[in-house]
């Protein structure tokens, strides 16, 4: 038998949109949050740390969080909380910088190619496949032995990882923009390809070049982590989460909040970084408005 | 008609190759061999079915696309003889109002950006007071107020959409307007609005349209001469009104007979027409696998536009049929 559900049992089920755009919100606010609160960590590493981050003191390593300092000491003795902080900067500030080369010379591909078609499509999209089926620590192993590993063979290496998936993003993006017939308009207005592309395309696509970068830099985050774990990074002393991690290994059992703690960071910045992502998809991009 | 026309298209034609890989390459006749002129200061309507080169057309007299033969003169130039840069300059001279009135304003831009876009191709580029003076002055033309200049397009309806796209295209005053469906995405009323000011254009600035549309009905109302398009060839033209009355090519006819009418609401009280998918023969009449008339010569010889004997009736009338004699005499009132 069915039951007969008296009407104004105050029960509000939400339709399936409105929970849509609640959760979108939440991880808008949420990811904006993470980001916001460890953007502003690794800004303020470079005015203050708790202690200089290099400064060894080997009577107090390996200490518990709170028994030295507030997130304790490694095995020299450093200051966690100190080496944390400026981690955070170090890995934002590659992945950052990787990113926005990437997106621009991505970009650059991807609406060039979208605008000329033809062999010039043809050669650079099996060009991006190529790069694209190379893992971004092989072409770092490969860079560090060209140039020698650092800071700029750790960027450009995930600089160019993140060509071929703007290059992809954009040309698919710009072809949509430019089978519109306000592109047709606008020839018809005399106006040529680049005039198009700074007028028309570009305006249009910002949106989904935005959420990419968003998600492009959690995963930039996670590969600068992953290289400086396999010392592909920046150079020794400065600190970084890859390497804390790739320290933390030896005295897993004796100080777990070695790992613990930086592995945190960088889960908490992806994490981050993929539901601001996430949340800016929903908010901006037209595909998903007026569901 | 006056002695000089307009827009003079001779023997144009436009393939499109497609298929590739394992399909094998084919190419389709968007447009075969098609040849006629228009008069400045008149409304000349193209009509024809979906598929037909309609738009093909409109794409070649704008420039927008090269042909594989044939040439499109405007104003006694050449158009795909011109450098880029004398074609832009150009370009002042025609504007195109397109179909769909969502997708032909960019939704990024302001209504005021947009109006304003064809300015570009002037030679002195009109400063930033001028411009917005033009843009307000060519908005009030089209029955909007200058303050919608600064809003973004999805603040407007369908008709003030299209009104937009209107304005954008008078703006450098242009001789001839390529107006591709421009109101078959508007409701019936205001098609007329938007009908009226085209013929008011006409009439008060000598605007020349060439007006492609699948309506009969729109055609007929503002049409002064009008060309029939089938399978990317022109089957019949002539003065707008005696060429729907009178049909001298069997598809004007089905056209005409198959276009809703609000006398013949309810049922049609005759047997629906049959109809068979175009098929571009290559030789022959195109039309002869929906022909009534059909008849052996049709499958061999191509017919030609040629005129008909029958005096002052049937001057300025063309058609391309065997037997358009043969129709002249059915459709002959006793």
């Amino acid at each position: 038998m069915s039951a007969v559900i008296p009407s104004g049992t105050g029960q509000i089920v939400p339709s399936r949109g409105k929970l849509r755009r609640a959760v979108s919100r939440g991880n808008l606010v949420i990811g904006g949050l993470l980001i916001g609160l460890i953007g502003a960590i690794a800004l303020l590493s470079l005015v203050w740390t708790p202690l200089p981050p290099g400064k060894l003191n080997i009577v107090q390593k390996l200490k518990p969080p709170l028994a030295q300092g507030l997130l304790g000491t490694d095995h020299l003795g450093r200051d966690l909380a100190s080496m944390l902080m400026v981690g955070a900067w170090n890995s934002l500030s590659i992945a950052v910088l990787a990113v926005t080369m990437g997106a621009f010379a991505g970009t650059l591909i991807g609406v060039t190619v979208a605008a000329r078609r033809g062999w010039f499509e043809a050669i650079m999209m099996r060009a991006n496949d190529v790069i694209f089926a190379l893992p971004p620590i092989l072409s770092a192993m490969m860079l560090g032995a060209l140039l020698g590993t650092g800071r700029r063979t750790a960027i450009i290496a995930i600089a160019v990882f993140m060509v071929p998936v703007f290059a992809r993003v954009t040309a698919s993006a710009a072809l949509q923009v430019l089978s519109r017939n306000y592109v047709l308009a606008a020839r018809g207005a005399g106006k040529g390809g680049i005039r198009i592309t700074v007028d028309h395309v570009l305006p249009n696509i910002a949106n989904q070049i935005i959420v990419q970068v968003t998600i492009q830099l959690g995963l930039a985050i996670l590969t600068e982590a992953g290289l400086s774990f396999l010392g592909l990074g920046m150079a020794p002393p400065a600190p970084t989460w890859g390497r804390m991690l790739a320290d933390a290994q030896t005295y897993l059992g004796r100080a777990p909040w070695l790992a613990i703690l930086p592995g945190l960071a960088i889960a908490l910045t992806v994490l981050g970084f993929n539901m601001l992502g996430d949340g800016l998809r929903d908010l901006l991009d037209p595909r998903e408005k007026g569901r | 008609m006056s002695a000089v026309p307009l827009l003079d298209i001779r023997n144009l034609s436009r393939n499109y190759a497609s298929g590739g890989l394992f399909g094998g390459r084919q190419t389709t006749r968007a447009l075969d061999d098609l040849s006629m002129t228009v008069a400045p200061g008149t409304i000349h309507g193209i009509v024809g079915e979906s598929g037909c080169g309609k738009s093909t057309l409109a794409r070649l007299v704008m420039a927008l696309d090269r042909p594989t033969s044939g040439s499109v003169s405007f104003d006694g130039e050449d158009l795909f003889r011109l450098s880029d840069r004398d074609l832009k300059r150009k370009r002042r001279d025609f504007q195109m109002v397109f179909q769909d009135p969502f997708g032909s304003l960019d939704p990024r831009h302001t209504v005021g950006r947009i109006v304003a876009e064809p300015l570009h191709v002037l030679k002195v580029k009109p400063g930033r007071a001028e411009r917005r003076d033009r843009v307000a002055a060519m908005l009030e033309a089209v029955g909007l107020s200058p303050d919608h200049a600064a809003r973004y397009p999805h603040a407007f309806s369908g008709g003030q959409r299209q009104r937009i796209a209107i304005a954008r295209a008078l703006i450098t005053e242009p001789k001839l307007v390529v107006a591709d469906e421009a109101v078959s995405a508007l409701d019936l009323s205001v098609q007329a609005q938007v009908l009226n000011l085209l013929m008011d254009l006409r009439d008060r600035r000598g605007v020349t349209f060439l007006f492609i549309t699948h309506n009969l009905a729109v055609v007929d109302a503002v049409a002064d001469r009008v060309g029939v398009m089938y399978c990317g060839r022109l089957v019949e033209s002539g003065p707008a009104q005696a060429v729907f009355a009178r049909p001298l090519h069997p598809y004007t006819r089905l056209l005409a007979d198959a276009e809703p009418d609000v006398t013949r609401f309810g049922r049609p009280d005759r047997p629906p027409v049959t109809v068979a998918e175009p098929i571009d023969f290559g030789v022959g009449c195109s039309f002869r696998n929906r022909c009534p008339l059909a008849m052996r010569r049709c499958a061999t010889e191509r017919p030609e536009l040629r005129s008909l004997e029958g005096g002052p009736q049937m001057r300025d009338r063309q058609t391309a049929c065997h037997c358009a004699e043969m129709l002249l005499e059915m459709n002959t009132p006793v």
